[in-house]
């Protein structure tokens, strides 16, 4: 059996279709870990930075960038499939008035059981609650369960680790009881058994594949929504309703974390804040760093706009299918599961700690990063500063901290003609961009 | 003459831009790969200087030299001075006006804050005449 769990730390879901790549600068520009550059006309990731939120799948033009696909067939090599449903799933469909219809469309494609990811979330917003009254815990509490937001923190806000919740995520908690039902109902062993996350976004893809605060994922496999949905359709479309299983298994609360704040709104904390998109994740990030937001006891992050709803392998726009899924919870009841007692399973705890990934500093004792930096504030002076990223990298910064890292010369600057070298020490400016009075 | 220095001019006319100097301070803290909480010591003492330069001073320069040892501040403004230091360091003591409370600014914690994070504090102030604060910030690692 092939195990498809790769375990390389640098493992990325996000790929590039070197056909399509132009080596335009709208990937470079949108990264938000300032994590790929173009090299010889092709946008290239630093693998070491990226945090696989899928910002650069969204921005390109050229559809250039995807998220790693994974053949339908991989289900077939396991005696019994089951299939875990994002709850965003429910906001992609016309006129869907059950959830039901959704999962018994996913049995029809192929797959023996279904485990709804809400109802997870549903444990997962009750050992939330039991976390905040822990008093020793570092306030706010960080969510975990976007793992772009998990990876942005490990990678440039490292001191704010210890705030981040140490539950897993809604998913890897859909997949333990889902295949520990599966293995208690069918007695077939572990290895007959595959479980596969219908994913929105590319984030959960590299969750599965190289797990950070786990060993291994008890997800085999991932399909996007995208890539399922015409399938899918097909099937929801064929079923006849009034033979529909009931296999819905959740309620309001479990439902709503497919938007930001759902989650949030679930914990019931008085003091929080949801943030969504990932330029505003970072704002509160560097605020809580700044020990701005101490008043606060929970904060909900999502890289995408909207939420999960607004992930890169979606279909539908986020805001429509939040306004979806708040009309499908409507007749919902709060919650339809709990945990057994108050206290927060081990089950559903990391099972290893979250390690800072230190990709920010420019040298690993601070005289030698001061000597760098001037050098790099000195060639800051130089270039022209109109971060057109010509030369491959986001901006005129960026080119001068990769030039002291020696990743790039002063020659990638386009405007760098020879005679810089030895009269000026900056480069000129090009006749559309001066200004009069500019020579 | 420290390893590596960097120089902001405040502006005194633009409150939305106060914390500016402070935010690429911690940038550049970052690259150069001090400690966390030497970095947030260094942030917040400086936020908190640069938000009543610019809402009790007009604005001013600010001076920061960096040492492998220490990070040294140094605020100079040309405001209204300060008439009762040991006044202003009380906790809760505050001259801010309304607008900026509305912002959740002027509790009077500000210089408590900044005597809080840092390892040495001294302010030279002459009203009338304006105010220099000088702020170390030793490494802990």
């Amino acid at each position: 059996m092939v195990d498809i769990t790769n375990q390389n730390e640098f493992f990325h879901s996000v790929r590039l279709d070197e056909e399509l790549c132009k080596g335009c600068t709208n990937c470079i520009k949108h990264c938000p870990t300032g994590a790929i550059r173009v090299r010889r006309g092709k946008a290239y990731i630093i693998k070491e930075r990226c945090i696989d939120c899928g910002e650069c799948i969204r921005i390109c033009p050229h559809h250039a960038k995807y998220a790693e696909k994974y053949p339908f067939e991989e289900i077939l090599q396991y005696k019994y499939k089951i299939a875990l449903p994002a709850p965003t799933l429910y906001g992609q469909f016309n006129n869907l008035e059950d959830t039901d219809i959704v999962l018994n469309g996913l049995k029809q494609m192929g797959f023996d059981d279904v485990c709804e990811v809400s109802q997870a979330a549903e444990f997962i917003s009750e050992a939330t609650r039991l976390a905040l009254k822990d008093e020793r815990r570092p306030r706010p509490v960080i969510s975990s369960a976007c793992p772009a937001v998990v990876r942005l923190i490990r990678v440039r806000f490292p001191n704010l680790i210890d705030h981040v919740l140490n539950l897993n995520a809604p998913m890897e908690e859909a997949a333990r009881i889902a295949r520990e039902k599966a293995m208690r109902e069918t007695g077939l062993g572990n290895d007959d058994i595959g479980v596969f996350f219908i994913t929105p976004c590319t984030a959960k893809i590299t969750a599965i594949k190289s797990p950070i605060c786990n060993i291994k994922s008890y997800v085999n496999g991932v399909f996007s929504i995208k890539d399922i949905y015409p399938v899918l359709l097909g099937c929801m479309e064929k079923l006849n309703t009034e033979e529909n299983e009931n296999l819905k298994n959740s309620g309001i609360i479990g439902v709503s974390w497919a938007s930001s704040g759902g989650e949030a709104a679930g914990v019931f904390a008085d003091r929080y804040l949801a943030a969504d998109g990932i330029e505003n994740v970072i704002k509160v990030l560097e605020e809580l760093e700044d020990e701005k937001l101490n008043d606060l006891d929970f904060i909900e992050l999502n890289a995408c706009p909207g939420g999960c709803v607004g992930g890169p392998l979606t279909v539908e726009n986020p805001y429509v299918a939040k306004a979806r899924i708040n009309h499908l919870r409507k007749y919902m009841p709060i919650s339809c599961n709990h945990l057994p007692s108050n206290e927060i399973p081990k089950s559903l705890c990391w099972q290893k700690p979250l390690e800072p990934v230190s990709i920010m500093k420019l040298a690993d004792n601070v005289r030698e990063a001061m000597i760098k930096m001037s050098r790099m504030n000195e060639i800051i002076e130089m270039l022209p500063g109109l971060d057109c990223g010509t030369c491959g990298a986001p901006s005129c910064k960026d080119l001068a901290e990769d030039i002291v890292r020696g990743k790039a010369s002063i020659e990638d600057c386009v405007f760098f003609t020879s005679e810089n070298t030895d009269g000026s020490n900056t480069i000129p400016i090009p006749a559309p961009f001066r200004k009069s009075e500019d020579k | 003459m420290s390893l590596f220095e960097l120089h902001y001019e405040v502006p005194g006319d633009d409150f939305t831009r106060a914390g500016e100097a402070s935010g690429d301070v911690k940038a550049h803290l970052k690259k150069l790969g001090f400690d966390p909480a030497t970095i947030r010591n260094v942030v917040i003492a400086l936020y908190e200087a640069e938000i009543n330069m610019v809402i009790h001073a007009g604005g001013g320069t600010i001076d920061v030299s960096v040492d492998p040892e220490c990070i040294k501040m140094e605020l100079i403004d040309h405001g209204p001075g300060i008439a009762d230091i040991s006044l202003a360091m009380q906790e809760g003591y505050s001259t801010a006006p309304d607008n900026v409370r509305a912002l959740g600014f002027g509790a009077g914690m500000g210089l408590p804050n900044i005597k809080k994070y840092t390892d040495e504090m001294i302010i030279e102030s002459e009203v009338g005449v304006g105010t220099v604060i000088k702020l170390r910030v030793d490494v802990k690692e």
